[in-house]
């Protein structure tokens, strides 16, 4: 068997490489992989081009990236209230932001994740979203065409998992954590139990092992606002 | 500008929640639609869905029994009502631009009388701003219903023939309700359906930027 979880929070993220593209999970202050993020943070990986829904809450979640002057280009969808340290580097023009619909930067993400090209939507029709992509009619509707958002890691939060990497989540936690899991190339899961495996029952698996590359035990961080 | 009451933004959602029937699946979005929730008619239960993965909210979490792995869209602890799921994220926007959500209620800068709605980034404000679920939840829902004030604080018209701001959405708009009057989107353009009590067809059509075609004995809203 693929050995797939790791001791260290260091260790997990040791491997990123500067200019990586990274998909983040979390939405609310909920399912954020947090200790990851401080990993990667304390490790320095700079030139990252994150997704992730939104961009920082003050220093938590992802603010301390954007702190750090560690994020290049981030495609998100809602920077959120709290963002600061986004957007004073936004404003000064180092870093640049893709603004996606919500929904449409889950089902870009999906596509990469089901090895589809692209697909076309009647969201963001005649909006600011629309500008440059390719436009149609399609059955009297018309639509742009989006395209896949690829990646090479995603960083996710999960409650459970399995040495195989079978995840469970909790509650409303889940949000883009099984998207952002089945679309990068390889997918690092922080996690508040590691359980043997076979005693999470297959009908309650949510992410299935196969898209989950390594898992690491760490104690749940959560910042409010 | 008639100097006369208007409803407050508890009484706009108060009437809003009028629009909601028993069974539906319905998404509040940000500002007055987030208090709806306070006014739903007595006796029925709407199953509220949340983008983040929630269907069947309830009210907020009571002080001490918040589990912020449970919250709302705007990131408030919420409780479950029987019969409640959680999904993810795709899932949850599935649901919203699909046509599955009975009746969706955004907040709205502007909307035009072809009902295209505006409510994500005013012209010239300082940032990124930002698009969260707006748009999706504009180009799906069956019935989606823009809760707003009448007019901008200057006392502008906010109902207007074509939006200035930024669009969220092209003809996605089908009922306002607004501090003065409940407004219906058609074909031909907008319908006055009810006026605030006090006001008259004529005053809310001079606050009106586009042209409000108005049937006789136009009633006053009822706030119960």
């Amino acid at each position: 068997m693929k050995e797939k979880i790791v001791d260290t929070l260091d260790a997990a993220v040791a491997d990123i490489p500067d200019g990586a593209r990274i998909m983040f999970g979390g939405f609310g202050g909920a399912g954020f992989p947090n200790n990851l993020i401080q990993a990667l943070a304390r490790k320095g990986t700079k030139d990252i081009t994150a997704i992730s829904n939104n961009c920082g809450t003050r220093d938590g979640e992802l603010g301390i990236m954007f702190k750090n002057g560690l994020i290049r280009h981030v495609i998100c969808s809602f920077p959120g209230p709290h963002a600061n340290h986004f957007q004073d580097r936004f404003a000064k023009g180092e870093v640049t932001c893709e603004l996606v619909p919500q929904g449409i930067l889950c089902e870009r993400m999906r596509t990469a994740a089901a090895g589809l090209l692209g697909f076309y939507t009647t969201v963001g029709v005649g909006t600011e979203v629309a500008n440059g992509k390719e436009e149609r009619v399609v059955d009297g509707k018309r639509c742009i065409l989006e395209k896949p958002i690829h990646a090479q890691f995603a960083l996710i939060k999960a409650q459970k998992a399995d040495a195989l990497g079978n995840l469970t989540y909790r509650l409303a936690a889940r949000n883009f954590n099984p998207i952002m899991a089945m679309a990068a190339e390889f997918t690092i899961a922080e996690v508040d139990e590691i359980v043997p495996v076979g005693s999470i029952h297959p009908e309650n698996v949510i992410t299935p092992a196969i898209f989950v590359h390594r898992i690491v035990q760490a104690k749940g961080l959560r910042y409010a606002g | 500008m008639p100097d006369k009451p208007r409803l407050t933004r508890e009484q706009i959602a108060q009437r809003a929640a009028q629009e909601l029937t028993d069974g539906a699946y319905v998404n509040l979005g940000w500002g007055i639609p987030n208090l709806i929730s306070d006014y739903l008619p007595k006796g029925i239960t709407v199953y509220f869905h949340s983008e983040n993965g929630i269907l069947g909210m309830g009210p907020r979490s009571k002080p001490g029994e918040e589990d912020y792995d449970q919250v709302d869209a705007m990131k408030v602890p919420v409780t479950l009502i029987p019969g409640a799921s959680f999904f993810h994220q795709a899932d949850a926007h599935l649901m919203t631009r699909g046509g599955h959500l009975d009746v969706a209620v955004l907040g709205g800068f502007q909307v035009s009388e072809k009902g295209d709605l505006a409510n994500w980034k005013i012209p010239g404000s300082k940032g990124s701003g930002g698009i969260g679920g707006a748009m999706d939840i504009a180009a799906g829902a069956k019935k989606l219903i823009v809760c707003m004030e009448h007019t901008t604080k200057e006392g502008g018209p906010k109902i207007v023939k074509q939006c200035t701001y930024p669009l969220t959405g092209i003809e996605c708009a089908d009922t306002i309700v607004t501090d003065l009057a409940v407004i219906d989107v058609e074909p031909g353009g907008l319908v006055l359906r009810e006026l605030a009590p006090g006001w008259t067809a004529e005053e809310v059509q001079g606050l009106t930027d586009a042209k409000l075609h108005v049937l006789a004995n136009v009633p006053e809203m009822r706030l119960v």
